[in-house]
């Protein structure tokens, strides 16, 4: 670790990292995000895969949690019927600011396979919850949900933490400006 | 100074209030999205009362809409775990209705395939039925070798999980030239672990403690709810549609029935349950080996139809042993492209209908080790 050797004498071979308090708290966020994994339907499987050996989902710092009061992001992996709907929305109330959402395969962006005649299927689970990240395929394979991980990872390092309105407002701005020109 | 005094008391004989424990629709051991209403006298499961239909997906009213071929990528998500074993009654039923015959070769790829996603089943079964006893290296151990399975499937069909491989009349396209070498050396990959399982796991003094007499299934009660499979043969009784009713070129090759005996319990109980899907992978392994040798190496892959295909009016009903159980589709047409109607016969849903007899007098905790001895697959059951 090439960084940590240099704490050794930080004032002569500057070790001493400055930072905005914001992104320190942000890099720690990011790098430590338990889940609630809502299994659902043929993704869980593909889950389950990059739970297990080859994948090895966990050196992402995560760790499965089985209650919504631990979670940091949940991750709805496979069809939501409209029976089911009601608890996926129950679970993300329950859930602690800061939270996220990763939704996961074709059925859950947008009821997939089922969208045209499934009088069933909740046609994307969006249309409850809010969703950060998805991540397109029926099924995605394992690799694409790790890609999707590292999506959010990433939108939590840029999360604004401190002046967030003030913050919000000034990107608001400034999107509306870009769009106009 | 004072003594303890024992006053006798006869537990049995105190009535406590039952109280109702609602276990899923989101746990972690119900191997999907199924609702167990338990109802508890103290530890002891009194009641079980399973909610199923949140993973329901309308699969025959889509049928209805779909024409022949298009219903095949619905019937993979239906056992999602074993999609080639699904999709095999499916297009034999087709077949049937149509009265084509298929190319030599396809017959032995889809045998060897079926096999190959029977040890996958298997694997996953056996890997979460450790999970819910407490054992978490086999998991590691069997997800490992199951991926070297998806990856043969993967270079043949482009699907990893789900495949739309087995066409009417056919495959979707050929395997890849390597492919007899790679089969093989999965069935020796598959024994090498099996024997690091039977030590790790199955004949594990705790993993035994924990499933020998649990949730015991006398045979006339398998027979009485229409179990089959792995759950059926666990209670002893040989029967086994690819010996009993041979369908596809099942015939033609040598395997056993492995059948629950009660090695370290009672015949039907847990442990035997999973035993049977152990040797099962083994005799999957004989088939797999014999098919390979007996493959023909050119040939087409695809019988010669035509694309929009019409069966004549009628009603077919074909069925075959999936890895959980009898899978049988019923089939209406009436002339027209598209089915009249599809009808699925789910393993798992009449698996499932077994749990509340078999668990009723046991502990909470056996409870779940009785839910994963089952093996069902949520989106089967509610279809």
């Amino acid at each position: 670790m090439g960084l940590l050797n240099r704490l050794d004498n930080p004032y002569e071979t500057g070790g001493i990292i400055l930072g905005t308090l914001e992104d320190i708290l942000n890099w720690g966020r990011s790098k430590s995000d338990w889940y609630l994994h809502f299994g659902l339907a043929c993704c869980a499987i593909e889950f389950m895969s990059m739970n297990a050996s080859h994948f090895d989902f966990m050196r992402f710092g995560i760790i499965p949690r089985a209650t919504p009061r631990q979670a940091d992001f949940i991750m709805i992996t496979g069809t939501v019927t409209l029976k089911m709907a009601e608890r996926i929305k129950v679970l993300w109330e329950q859930m602690a600011e800061p939270k996220y959402c990763i939704s996961v395969g074709s059925c859950a962006n947008s009821g997939g396979p089922y969208w045209q005649y499934g009088y069933h299927v909740l046609k994307g689970v969006d249309r409850i919850i809010p969703v950060h990240v998805y991540v397109p395929g029926c099924p995605p394979r394992p690799e694409a949900m790790e890609e999707g991980m590292m999506k959010l990872q990433k939108m939590i390092d840029q999360q604004a933490i401190f002046r967030k309105r003030q913050r919000l407002a000034e990107e608001e701005k400034l999107f509306e400006l870009q769009n106009k020109g | 100074m004072t003594t303890t005094k024992f006053i006798d008391i006869d537990f049995s004989k105190i009535e406590s209030d039952r109280m109702r424990l609602n276990v899923g629709p989101q746990h972690p051991s119900t191997h999907g999205v199924l609702r167990l209403e338990v109802e508890l006298d103290g530890e002891v499961v009194t009641n079980v009362i399973p909610h199923i239909g949140y993973l329901h997906r309308c699969f025959e009213k889509i049928a209805e809409n779909m024409n022949y071929q298009q219903v095949i990528p619905y019937v993979d998500r239906m056992d999602y775990i074993s999609s080639m074993n699904n999709e095999l009654p499916y297009v034999m039923a087709v077949e049937k209705l149509l009265g084509i015959k298929v190319p030599e070769k396809v017959e032995y790829i889809r045998v060897i395939m079926a096999e190959l996603n029977r040890i996958a089943n298997h694997q996953i079964a056996v890997a979460t039925f450790g999970l819910d006893a407490g054992a978490f290296t086999p998991f590691l151990y069997l997800f490992r070798d199951r991926e070297y399975i998806l990856w043969i499937f993967e270079k043949a069909s482009g699907g990893r999980l789900l495949f739309n491989y087995f066409w009417v009349g056919g495959l979707a396209n050929d395997v890849y030239p390597t492919f007899k070498e790679d089969v093989l050396n999965i069935v020796k990959q598959v024994r090498k672990t099996n024997k690091e399982i039977e030590e790790l796991l199955i004949y594990n003094k705790i993993f035994i403690d924990r499933t020998a007499n649990i949730g015991v299934l006398p045979a006339d009660v398998a027979i009485n709810y229409g179990c089959s499979g792995p759950v059926l043969r666990g209670s002893g009784v040989k029967f086994d549609l690819r010996k009993d009713d041979p369908y596809s070129i099942y015939d033609r090759f040598d395997f056993d029935i492995p059948v629950g005996t009660g090695e370290v319990g009672t015949v039907g109980d847990c442990w035997d349950r999973n035993i049977v899907r152990m040797r099962e992978m083994e005799q999957s392994c004989r088939i797999i080996e014999q098919a390979v040798a007996q493959m023909p190496d050119s040939g087409d892959v695809q019988a010669a139809i035509p694309k929009k295909i019409r069966p004549p009016k009628g009603e077919v009903y074909f069925r075959a042993e999936n890895p959980k159980g009898e899978l049988g589709f019923y089939i209406i047409s009436d002339g027209k492209d598209k089915p009249y109607r599809v009808k699925g016969r789910a393993p798992s849903f009449v698996n499932l209908s077994v749990l509340p007899e078999i668990s009723k007098g046991y502990l909470f905790a056996d409870l779940i080790v009785i839910l994963g001895s089952i093996d069902i697959v949520l989106g089967e059951v509610d279809r």
